[in-house]
């Protein structure tokens, strides 16, 4: 039996354009327009625009929203103001990672929820599990676009398109103002290790938004991006993506995101396991790797160290703007030091790798 | 697209006779289909090969395929280029990006392989389909 994939309100653009389509977390979504690499390095050097409106929106309402939003993520709200984005885990008891999401916060009493599209339901039952009277949850997935602009030329290439001055929105901040004429939210994030925004729009006016964004896009030379290069886009970044590098059988401390855990906040679903887990000390921890030879690891291939086998590879692919490649792997503390020597099963066969520091890529300031 | 002169498979290698040698690549649908090839693992020259088994692998930015001998026998010689080049395969698939070259132990595997007639006839279904 096969369930009918979701599509974006931007199917029939990406067709249109030639988009190679695939399924992605229950989404028929472009994984590339041309190629890979290229869309990959047009992010890099210039700038690139992804659909990705199968990400979830969740509207928390109400005079309990911080309560509950605290209760439920593991950084702390309390501290953004009007316009602010918060990225985050969100735990269970035992500090496993329901999802990693961004929090977007409008008012006081009003915030949004942007969660990985494979999570909408579930995060829909845990958020319904935990929430009290005073707070009203909505779903607005299905009304809600999502485009992203990411690369060096984002911002000039944006205020094309509105009277908003883009440099007045930092990082990790946003606005609402209008893009080719069309309410928009304006967000300064993005999933790529660039400079870029994410503009979140009416699905409706989702299609009028792509063809002016792609007008200007195009203008200076740069291109639509399908999810293959924004993949290794965040894995250069060292972005973790949820069903590979975290999920509920990880935790924030074991994946390398101590920074978004606010022990002192007050309590949060799963800071009592995450309290323990640092106080017994990390057993292991998500490490970046390069291969050493031409080999590409992927998800799933067995690490080895020493002959023994001491992990998996959780995300693999090669990296166009280094030219080598690249993994990230869950490796015991004791052997997650800089330029240890690890070995990669692939296809029955042992390739040396050796552990880097992440980010793997830094984008020039 | 598909050479005349030579054979297919439905995995997409193409295999072109030069008396009892066969060379060995795959074929510009396949190329397209893979995109920026960015690894081709080969065999060692001396593998004993067999037939519709799997002698290497080709891999693109997201995934790993595996390569299918057309023919059985032995390896002779391996395209040694494509390990700084993997590009070659995309940009020549019947010239510079070969990969093997395999002397047959038995030509009638050969004469069993689709014809380029057939192996377009077969893409078109499938595009269809």
């Amino acid at each position: 039996m096969t369930e009918k994939l979701n599509r974006t309100p931007l199917y029939d653009v990406h067709k249109q354009l030639g988009g190679r389509l695939i399924e992605f977390g229950g989404w028929e979504m472009p994984v590339q327009y041309s190629s890979i690499i290229d869309e990959h390095l047009a992010v890099r050097s210039n700038v690139g625009m992804f659909d990705v409106s199968h990400m979830g929106e969740l509207e928390i309402r109400g005079p309990e929203s911080l309560p509950l939003i605290q209760k439920l993520i593991a950084n702390d709200a309390a501290k953004l103001v009007d316009g602010q984005v918060l990225y985050t885990p969100m735990c269970t008891e035992t500090g496993g990672i329901v999802d990693d999401l961004l929090v977007y916060r409008f008012a006081a009493d009003r915030y949004m929820l942007v969660v990985n599209a494979s999570n909408i339901k579930k995060d829909l039952e845990w958020i319904h599990t935990h929430s009290e009277t005073g707070v009203e949850i909505e779903n607005r997935s299905d009304e809600t676009a999502l485009v992203a602009l990411q690369g060096r030329n984002a911002p000039q290439c944006l205020q094309t398109l509105t009277d908003v001055d883009i440099s007045t929105v930092n990082y990790y901040r946003f606005t609402e103002g209008k893009v080719a004429g069309i309410p928009t939210v304006i967000s300064r994030t993005g999933y790529t290790g660039e400079i870029g925004f994410e503009l979140y729009v009416e699905a409706r006016r989702a299609a009028d938004l792509w063809a002016a964004v792609y007008e200007a896009t195009n203008a200076i030379g740069g291109k639509p991006v399908g999810l293959g290069a924004r993949d290794t886009l965040r894995l250069e970044a060292r972005l973790c993506l949820y069903g590979n590098d975290i999920d509920e059988t990880t935790t924030p401390l074991e994946a390398g995101l101590r920074w978004t855990v606010a022990f002192d906040k007050g309590d949060f679903i799963g800071r009592e396991a995450l309290i323990w887990q640092n106080d017994e000390g990390i057993k292991r921890r998500l490490m970046g790797f390069q291969m050493l030879d031409r080999s590409i690891a992927r998800a799933h291939h067995a690490v080895y160290h020493k002959d023994r086998c001491v992990g998996e590879v959780t995300s693999g692919a090669p990296a166009p703007s280094l030219k080598c490649n690249i993994g990230l792997a869950y490796l015991p503390t004791e052997i997650s030091k800089i330029n240890t020597k690890v070995e990669i099963e692939i296809r029955g066969r042992l390739h040396p790798a050796k552990v880097v520091r992440t980010p793997f890529y830094q984008a020039p300031i | 697209m598909f050479p005349a002169d030579l054979k297919y498979m439905e995995s997409h290698e193409w295999a072109r006779r030069e008396g009892d040698i066969v060379d060995v690549g795959v074929s510009d649908y396949a190329q397209a289909e893979i995109q920026d090839v960015v690894y081709v693992e080969l065999p060692e020259v001396g593998t004993i090969l067999e037939q519709h088994k799997a002698f290497g692998v080709i891999e693109s930015v997201k995934a790993a395929f595996d390569l299918n001998a057309p023919v059985s026998g032995e390896v002779i010689e391996i395209n040694e280029e494509l390990e700084d080049a993997p590009e070659l395969v995309n940009e020549a698939p019947y010239d510079a990006g070969w990969m093997i070259k395999i002397r047959m132990s038995d030509s009638d595997e050969l004469e069993a392989l689709m014809s380029a007639r057939e192996y377009q006839v077969m893409i078109e279904t499938e595009e269809n389909e």
